[in-house]
C-alpha cells in the first residue's frame, strides 16, 4: 500500500490535468494507492488541475471517505444508522471499543482503529460491519470476535 | 428447459451460490471454494455459478442446485458443512430433498444434525412466490454478468421496443406507465424525460442516482450487485428518449461490490454492443461510465450531487434552474435512481397499460419494499403498491428477529417518519402516507422491537443531520445541532411545555426554510417520534403533539 508519494502523484497529475471536474477520481486513486492522501500532496493537485489549494482541501475535508492521515494498521467500522441500531448495534460498538481500546472515532490503539460508517447496505442482515475493508453482517459481539481475532492473524502474516 | 438438459448430458451438476455482497458478508466466497475443491477431490462433476441474491436474505448464503424438477435450495450453508454435505450424497440427493423439504416453511431448524436445511424449489417458498417481480424478475436467477442468460430471461425487450419509437413517443410512453421518481421524491418521470427531450442542447447527460445513502434501503445494491444488466438497458432508453449520448451512474463508496459489478457488466454490455457508438446496430450512440462518490449522505440530493460529479464539495444548488434543463455542466440533465430507470425495461417491453394496472390510485407500477431492521425475514419484497405494514410485517417478515413486539417502524430511510401500530394498516401510497405526515421514500422499512428508545432515535435523527449537513443553508446547519440540544434536554428531564414547544419551533424552521430535503424532512421522523412516543421523552400522553405544546 505505501510506496514513494511523487512516484505515486506525478503519473495521476498528468493523467488529469487541466480537468477540475476530476478531482474526485484523481483523490480516489491516490488514496487507493497510498492509503490516504497527504496534505502535503495539496499545492501540487491544485495547481495541475488549476484550482485553488482551499478548494481542493475544501473536497478533502468534505468527504468522510478520504482520509488525511495514513490508517491504522487494521480499520473496524461498525455501522451506527437504523437498521443496526435495531438489532443492537450501539451495543456491538461498546463491545467493539471495550475488545479494541480504541474509542470509536477516535485514536488508534495497538494499531486498531474504529469508525462510524453510516450504511453499509446489509440492513436485511443487522448489525453490520467492515474490517480491513471485508464486509460482514449479523454481526453480534461473539461473531466479531472470531473475525476480528481472524483478521488480525492474517494481518500478521502479510 | 434446455439448461437442465444440457446439464444432464454433460454429468456436471449445476449449483448456485450467490455473489451478492449480502451473502460474501455471510461467507459465500469460501463456501463457493469449499464447495469447489470438495467436489474435484471426491470426483464429482459440478458446475458452479455465481448468480445474484433472490433477496431473500435470512436464508443466505443460499446454496441452489438444478434438478429437473427445478432448482433446491439450501438455506444459511456453511463452508465448514460442505463435506458432511458432499458425504451424504449432495448434490446428486437434492432431487430427493427437495421433493420432501425438512423443514419446508421453518429454514430456521436443521433437518440433520450439522446440516443446512433443505427450503424445496425456491421459487415456490411462500414469500418469494406471492411476490409480484417486474423490476426485480430477475434477481438471483441468473448469472449477473452473463449476456446470454439476461437475453434468455426477457433481456433487451424493452430497450429494442424503445429503439422503434422516436423521443416524443419513448417519453409518453413513461408518462402513460404512471411511474413516479423511485428514489424518494415521487416526481412523475415522464414529465421529467419530456422536459430533457424537449431542451435543445448541444449536450445533454443522463445521470443515474446510485447514492443510496438511506438505512434500511438496499433495492439499488441489490439491483446493480444481482441484475446490472437491466440498469444499463434503462439507462440506455433513457438517453435515446431524451437525447443523451452519456450516461453516468454515481454509486456511493460503501458499495465496492456494486461498483465492481456495475463496471463488469458495462466492459460486457460494451463488448456486446448494447452500449457504445452502435447500439445494438441502431446507429445512435451512448456511452456509459461509472463514478465513485467519497461518503458523503448529501450528495444523494440530485443537485449536490451534481456538484460532487463536477468535482467539488457536495453543496445543494438552490432551484430553480432545474437539472433538467441546467444540470450537469449547466446541460439539461435527466437525474433519476436507480429503481426508476430499472423499472424502465418492463415497460417498454410490456406496455405502459400493464405497468399502470398494478398500484392503486396515483401510485402505479411496483415498489421494491425492502423489509429491514428487526425483522425475522427480512429481504426483497416487490409489490404492486396498496401493501400494508402490518402484511408486510406479519406474512412477510414473520414478526421480529428478537420475538418481542413490534413497536414502530420507520417507512422511507432516516428522514421518514416513524408510524406506530394504529397506522400499520395504511396502504402504501404515496398520498396515503402523505396525508399522515409520512413518506413511502424509496420503500424502506426499518422495524425496531419494544425495547427501541424513540427519544434516543430523535436524537439520532438530528445529529446525523447535523453531521451530514452540506451547511449552505442556516435552517439545517444550526438547526440540527439546535435539535440535538433541546432533544438531550428533554431527555435530561425537562419536559416543560416550553422545550416541547421550542422543538416543534425547531422543527417548523427546518421544514419551512431549509434548502432540500436533508433540513426539510430530519423534522419527520423527530415530529413522529414526539407524537406517537410521547412516554419515551418523559411525556404524558399527548403531550408531544404540536397542538399540545
Amino acid at each position: 500500500m505505501v510506496s514513494t508519494p511523487h512516484a505515486t502523484l506525478a503519473p495521476l497529475l498528468a493523467r488529469h490535468a487541466g480537468r477540475a471536474n476530476e478531482l474526485l477520481p484523481l483523490l480516489h486513486a491516490l488514496q487507493d494507492r497510498e492509503g490516504y492522501v497527504d496534505p502535503a500532496h495539496v499545492p501540487a493537485i491544485a495547481a495541475a488541475l488549476n484550482l485553488s489549494r482551499a478548494e481542493v482541501h475544501g473536497v478533502i475535508t468534505f468527504y468522510h471517505h478520504f482520509r488525511s492521515a495514513p490508517p491504522a494498521a487494521t480499520v473496524v467500522q461498525v455501522c451506527r444508522a437504523e437498521a443496526c441500531r435495531s438489532r443492537g448495534g450501539e451495543a456491538l460498538v461498546a463491545h467493539v471499543e471495550a475488545c479494541t481500546g480504541a474509542h470509536i472515532d477516535g485514536e488508534a490503539s495497538h494499531g486498531v482503529s474504529v469508525e462510524s460508517v453510516y450504511c453499509l447496505g446489509q440492513c436485511a442482515l443487522s448489525p453490520a460491519v467492515t474490517i480491513n475493508g471485508e464486509l460482514h453482517a449479523r454481526v453480534g459481539p461473539a461473531r466479531f470476535d472470531a473475525l476480528f481475532a481472524d483478521a488480525r492473524e492474517q494481518g500478521g502474516h502479510d | 428447459m434446455t439448461e437442465t438438459s444440457e446439464i444432464i448430458r454433460s454429468g456436471a451438476c449445476r449449483i448456485y451460490i450467490p455473489r451478492d455482497s449480502a451473502a460474501l458478508a455471510l461467507g459465500a466466497d469460501r463456501l463457493a471454494r469449499a464447495v469447489a475443491s470438495e467436489a474435484a477431490r471426491r470426483g464429482i462433476a459440478v458446475d458452479i455459478v455465481r448468480n445474484g441474491s433472490r433477496g431473500l436474505f435470512w436464508l443466505e448464503p443460499l446454496v441452489e442446485v438444478q434438478t429437473p424438477s427445478g432448482r433446491i435450495g439450501y438455506s444459511n450453508v456453511q463452508a465448514s458443512q460442505v463435506s458432511a454435505m458432499f458425504d451424504s450424497g449432495w448434490p446428486a440427493c437434492a432431487t430427493q430433498d427437495g421433493e420432501r423439504p425438512m423443514p419446508a416453511t421453518d429454514p430456521d431448524g436443521s433437518w440433520q444434525a450439522g446440516m443446512p436445511a433443505c427450503v424445496g424449489r425456491v421459487d415456490a417458498i411462500p414469500y418469494l412466490a406471492k411476490q409480484q417481480r417486474l423490476t426485480f424478475a430477475r434477481i438471483g436467477v441468473t448469472d449477473p454478468l452473463d449476456p446470454v442468460d439476461y437475453e434468455a430471461h426477457g433481456g433487451l425487450a424493452g430497450l429494442r421496443a424503445c429503439l422503434a419509437l422516436d423521443a416524443e413517443a419513448a417519453c409518453q410512453t413513461v408518462l402513460d406507465s404512471g411511474l413516479r421518481g423511485r428514489g424518494g421524491a415521487a416526481f412523475p418521470a415522464g414529465i421529467k424525460w419530456r422536459t430533457v427531450s424537449r431542451a435543445e442542447a448541444r449536450q445533454k447527460y443522463v445521470v443515474c442516482n446510485a447514492d443510496e445513502g438511506d438505512s434500511g434501503t438496499f433495492a439499488d445494491r441489490l439491483i446493480m450487485e444481482s441484475d446490472p444488466f437491466v440498469l444499463i438497458e434503462g439507462v440506455v432508453i433513457a438517453a435515446l428518449s431524451v437525447g443523451a449520448t452519456e450516461g453516468i451512474v454515481y454509486v456511493r463508496s460503501e458499495y465496492p461490490h456494486a461498483i465492481a459489478a456495475l463496471e463488469a457488466a458495462i466492459d460486457v454490455a460494451r463488448r456486446e454492443g448494447w452500449l457504445g457508438p452502435d447500439v445494438l446496430g441502431s446507429g445512435r450512440c451512448c456511452e456509459l461510465r461509472v463514478a465513485k462518490a467519497a461518503g458523503a449522505y448529501i450528495c444523494g440530493e440530485e443537485t449536490a450531487l451534481l456538484e460532487s460529479l463536477e468535482g467539488k464539495r457536495g453543496v445543494v444548488r438552490a432551484k430553480p434552474p432545474i437539472p433538467a434543463l441546467s444540470g450537469l455542466f449547466g446541460q439539461p440533465t435527466l437525474i433519476n435512481n436507480v429503481i426508476t430507470l430499472a423499472s424502465v425495461p418492463f415497460i417498454f417491453a410490456h406496455g405502459a397499460q400493464t405497468y399502470r394496472e398494478f398500484g392503486m390510485g396515483r401510485s402505479q407500477g411496483t415498489l421494491p419494499v425492502q423489509l429491514a431492521g428487526n425483522i425475522r425475514r427480512g429481504g426483497l419484497v416487490e409489490l404492486a403498491f396498496g401493501v400494508t405494514l402490518r402484511t408486510l410485517l406479519d406474512e412477510f417478515g414473520g414478526g421480529t428477529a428478537s420475538g418481542r413486539p413490534a413497536k414502530a417502524i420507520q417507512v422511507g430511510g432516516p428522514l421518514g417518519a416513524y408510524l406506530p401500530p394504529a397506522q400499520w394498516d395504511l396502504p402504501m401510497d404515496y398520498e396515503a402516507y402523505a396525508a399522515v405526515g409520512a413518506v413511502v421514500g424509496h420503500g424502506g422499512v426499518v422495524v425496531h422491537d419494544d425495547t427501541a428508545d424513540m427519544a434516543g432515535l430523535a436524537r439520532y435523527a438530528m445529529a446525523f443531520c447535523a453531521l451530514e449537513s452540506c451547511g449552505k443553508c442556516t435552517p439545517c446547519r444550526i438547526g440540527s445541532t439546535r435539535g440535538v440540544e433541546v432533544i438531550e434536554r428533554i431527555q435530561r428531564g425537562d419536559t416543560s411545555s416550553r422545550q416541547v414547544r421550542l422543538l416543534h419551533d425547531l422543527c417548523e424552521t427546518m421544514v419551512s426554510g431549509s434548502l432540500c430535503a436533508m433540513g426539510g424532512m430530519t423534522p419527520f421522523p423527530v415530529r413522529s417520534a414526539l407524537e406517537h412516543f410521547p412516554a419515551d421523552f418523559g411525556l404524558p400522553a399527548g403531550a408531544g403533539r404540536c397542538e399540545a405544546a
